[in-house]
């Protein structure tokens, strides 16, 4: 995995969600997963293809999930219904597009496809490319979300 | 024109999008806010009453935010609505095709309730010259 990929996502996840959820989240060390297990409750996935392919998903803790909708809407939800998982395939596509953005500076052209969502406890993540895949965590004072990319030149 | 005044329609098959929008438009002022699920939808409430700006997701199923606009303008009666297309990216044909077919002016998302409101008006100022 190419340490270029990290910031794009990191940048993008942070830009969206503090534009659109007003919360200011905490990014802590990226580290490699070597299992499929989800590390959240609810998890958006979005298949990447171009100059280089695979995919990304963002999972989410259910306090945080809650929370980011929750200022999203502007309403309080207090349980995972059809708005968060809306909202969670919504917030994928738009972190995709802003980390696409970034992509370019570092000279990848990505496009990207439609966005699913998982929810349960302990669901999977089946990413495109298998292998090891890119975890960047990041915390709310709500609960605790990663980002989760497989990218392969 | 003030906010309160201004009627706005927002576009897209996602409830909850349409939500987030109307949430920030909320959070700027705007109080006269109507929703349509798809573009069919759209035209039938733009027929059925006057809308002041149209903001409109790009990427729908059946009708695409661009054919949406391509109608509006093919349209007699509501040709001269203001357009605002909301992308998910600025992919320069995507923009170039849409200012081709009379898009008054595009937000990439995400976007703040600021710029969302500073577009719009600046739509408004623009067509009350």
């Amino acid at each position: 995995m190419n340490v270029k990929f990290i910031n794009p996502f990191l940048e993008g996840t942070t830009n969206v969600l503090k534009t659109m959820a007003f919360v200011e989240p905490r990014a802590g060390k990226p580290y490699l997963k070597m299992d499929n297990l989800a590390k959240g409750d609810i998890s958006g996935i979005i298949g990447l293809t171009g100059s280089a392919t695979g995919s990304l998903a963002l999972s989410f803790s259910e306090g945080a999930i809650l929370k980011i909708v929750s200022n999203m809407l502007g309403e309080n939800i207090k349980s995972l219904n059809s708005d968060i998982k809306d909202a969670v395939g919504e917030i994928t596509n738009m972190i995709s597009g802003v980390a696409r953005k970034n992509l370019e500076a570092e000279g990848f052209y990505i496009q990207a496809a439609i966005p699913t969502v998982v929810s349960g406890k302990n669901h999977s993540i089946s990413h495109v490319m298998g292998g090891p895949s890119l975890i960047i965590p990041f915390e709310i004072d709500e609960g605790t979300f990663v980002v989760d990319v497989c990218l392969s030149e | 024109m003030n906010e309160k005044n201004i009627k706005v329609l927002i576009v897209d098959d996602f409830a909850t999008m349409r939500k987030v929008v109307r949430n920030l438009l909320k959070q700027v002022g705007y109080e006269d806010i109507v929703e349509a699920e798809d573009g069919v939808m759209a035209l039938k409430a733009l027929k059925s009453q006057k809308i002041d700006v149209i903001v409109s997701d790009w990427n729908m199923p059946n009708m695409t935010g661009l054919e949406l606009l391509k109608a509006v303008r093919a349209d007699e009666e509501l040709a001269k609505t203001p357009f605002l297309m909301v992308t998910a990216e600025a992919l320069q044909d995507n923009v170039v095709a849409a200012v081709k077919a009379g898009v008054n002016n595009y937000i990439v998302k995400p976007f703040t309730a600021e710029v969302l409101n500073d577009k719009i008006k600046k739509i408004m100022e623009s067509i009350n010259k």
